[in-house]
């Protein structure tokens, strides 16, 4: 089974990686945009396994685009490789620290707590007029290890970089979900103290899982600013953040390939939406939202394991 | 010595305001276990609706003492009808889901509400200052204080008594805290919770409402004034203990007056103080000031 889901999502990453050129430019950005949320998303999921919502994703987002923003703007440093990574380990240590105070909470409290100290970033950012404010600053080109691209190759270049990014991040969380630590997640949701009477700390665990989706969402913010090549302070509002979550639940916890596909749906819908009625999105959202958490409460990854079952289940 | 009176005042006039809406989130917390994210949407519609009564007032030739209850009845009139259409419609279908799931049903709903205020009143900001105008100031040394203010923290102060009353004294409240205390043992004994819950959240969406309503005339009525006060009732509910009447009170007081400190002696931190003081606590206190340590169940 496992084999024929790695294939699934092998094919599936060499068909996206293939298709690019041939598909029209903004079509290329969206998917940049959404494959690099894709990564806060699976965050979100790892989280989401083990029953912990994180109203304050956009903190890590934030960061990450934050860091590269403020080297390239200081220093003239462009390359995408050490920017991303720098934007990933800048979350991840943020993510460290603050994971001190938020393992020991659960349910509303971790919710909240993480809203609450992603909203203190926005606060800091909007005060600091040498960061410009409300506005934001722009972000130069990046350059790939000395190649530096122009118009639609760097959309392409971008786009690729994203995706291999992905495909890296993908594996590496899949096989953490393998792992003792990552299959304790349902144990932990179900029921946390035989979990420890079985000699695990609940909380570290929890520790590595904030520091897990911090570093996620740090990657994502990183290519998202390089992508859109502006960084602003409502990249760590709570609307964002709103945003993120709405993925997760929309795309379940049960596989990682989810949290991609959601995500791209999600970018897609949103940009139609806006077009069409665009006072209402808010609107739109919320119902999805409900809709989904009354009637498809696993997720869209659910209906897969459904269709699943009932194949296995004829002769 | 100015600016310490200043600091007191400005403090406690926050607080009430902070109080006002955070007593009906402890409640429906306290007695649902429910976050209500939808808070926030009963102090717009509150806001709005007090915004709206001030318009029709302004314009009809009523004596002007009046406007003031005029405002808070349409107001509180709103959160009753969309509490009852919320609780009965809506949050009946997600009870016993997990917290957070009820948490994200109930931001679900803020979102399509933050909408429906557009289609109601429109994107544009509403003024209602009247109320304000009307009640006039008086002065304290070299201290100008609004009469609307002292009203403020007036009722503020009745909203406490009378929680503390009802809860303690009357029946109703009585058989309240049985169920905050132990839902499934509140019901063995007859108890019917189906309605507590009903009017618990009814009366938390009133008290919203009045929330908006009473600060209507203080603020500009704009899109995502919502949003602010979810995070704010929560941080200050969270310092008192999530669910503690006395907590809010607390939670309240703590918190404005650190506010007024910040916003008199060092303003660029204002927006930190509110977080940074809920942090200090939590870091002591991981459940807020007034909740005891729970019993983990096996």
């Amino acid at each position: 089974m496992i084999t024929r889901e790695k294939l699934a999502g092998g094919l599936a990453f060499l068909f996206a990686a293939a298709a690019a050129p041939l598909a029209p430019e903004w079509v290329v950005s969206l998917a940049t945009i959404a494959f690099a949320n894709a990564l806060v998303v699976l965050g979100l999921v790892v989280l989401w396994r083990t029953g912990l919502v994180s109203f304050g994703q956009a903190l890590y987002y934030c960061i990450g685009a934050y860091t590269v923003a403020l080297i390239v703007r200081w220093s003239g440093f462009t390359d995408a490789f050490a920017l991303v990574a720098l934007g990933g380990v800048g979350a991840g240590i943020v993510a460290a620290l603050v994971g001190f105070l938020l393992a020991r909470y659960r349910e509303i409290f971790f919710a909240m707590l993480s809203l609450a100290l992603s909203m203190i970033l926005y606060g800091v950012l909007v005060k600091t007029e040498t960061l410009g404010s409300t506005d934001g600053f722009s972000v130069s080109t990046p350059s790939f290890l000395g190649y530096r691209p122009h118009g639609e190759a760097l959309g392409l270049s971008l786009y690729w970089f994203t995706l291999a990014i992905d495909a890296v991040a993908a594996v590496l969380v899949g096989a953490y979900f393998r792992s003792v630590a990552g299959s304790l997640a349902t144990p932990i949701r179900d029921n946390e103290i035989r979990v420890e009477f079985l000699g695990v700390s609940v909380t570290r665990i929890i520790h590595t899982k904030v520091v897990i989706a911090g570093v996620l969402g740090g990657l994502g913010g990183a290519l998202a600013a390089l992508t859109i090549g502006h960084v602003d302070p409502a990249m760590s509002y709570w609307t964002t953040s709103g945003g993120f979550v709405f993925v997760t639940i929309l795309a379940g916890a049960g596989s990682v390939a989810a949290a991609f596909v959601g995500s791209l749906v999600f970018e897609m819908v949103r940009s139609f939406a806006v077009d069409i009625m665009p006072g209402l999105w808010q609107m739109v959202l919320g119902s999805v939202l409900l809709l989904t958490i009354l009637f498809l409460p696993d997720g869209l990854g659910s209906l897969v394991a459904r269709l699943r079952k009932r194949e296995e289940a004829k002769p | 010595m100015l600016t310490a009176f200043a600091i007191l005042t400005d403090g406690l006039v926050y607080a009430a305001y902070l109080f006002i809406v955070a007593i009906g989130l402890t409640l429906i917390f306290g007695v649902m276990k429910i976050l209500n994210v939808t808070h926030g949407s009963f102090y717009a519609f509150g806001a709005y609706g007090a915004a709206t009564a001030v318009g029709i007032y302004a314009n009809a030739d009523w004596p002007a003492a009046l406007g003031f209850l005029f405002m808070i009845t349409l107001a509180m009139l709103v959160g009753l009808i969309m509490g009852i259409i919320l609780e009965r419609g809506l949050l009946r279908l997600v009870y016993g889901k997990d917290e957070v799931v009820i948490v994200l049903v109930t931001y679900a709903t803020f979102l399509i509400l933050e909408d429906v205020i557009v289609l109601i009143w429109g994107a544009q900001s509403y003024a209602a200052y009247q109320p304000m105008v009307a009640a006039g100031s008086i002065e304290i040394g070299d201290l100008v204080l609004s009469n609307y203010d002292i009203l403020l923290v007036a009722i503020a102060v009745v909203l406490a008594a009378l929680a503390y009353w009802a809860l303690k004294y009357t029946r109703q409240g009585r058989l309240l805290t049985t169920v905050i205390f132990d839902r499934e043992t509140a019901a063995a004994f007859g108890i019917n919770v189906t309605l507590v819950y009903t009017a618990t959240f009814v009366i938390g969406a009133m008290l919203g409402a009045l929330g908006g309503a009473v600060m209507a005339p203080k603020i500009s009525v704009t899109l995502g004034i919502g949003v602010e006060v979810i995070v704010l009732a929560f941080a200050v509910v969270a310092i008192g203990g999530m669910g503690s009447i006395e907590g809010a009170l607390i939670g309240a007081l703590i918190v404005g007056i650190c506010r007024a400190a910040a916003v008199h002696l060092a303003p660029q931190i204002e927006l930190f103080v509110i977080y940074g003081v809920m942090a200090l606590v939590l870091v002591a206190r991981p459940y807020g000031l007034f909740v005891r340590a729970q019993p983990r169940k096996i």
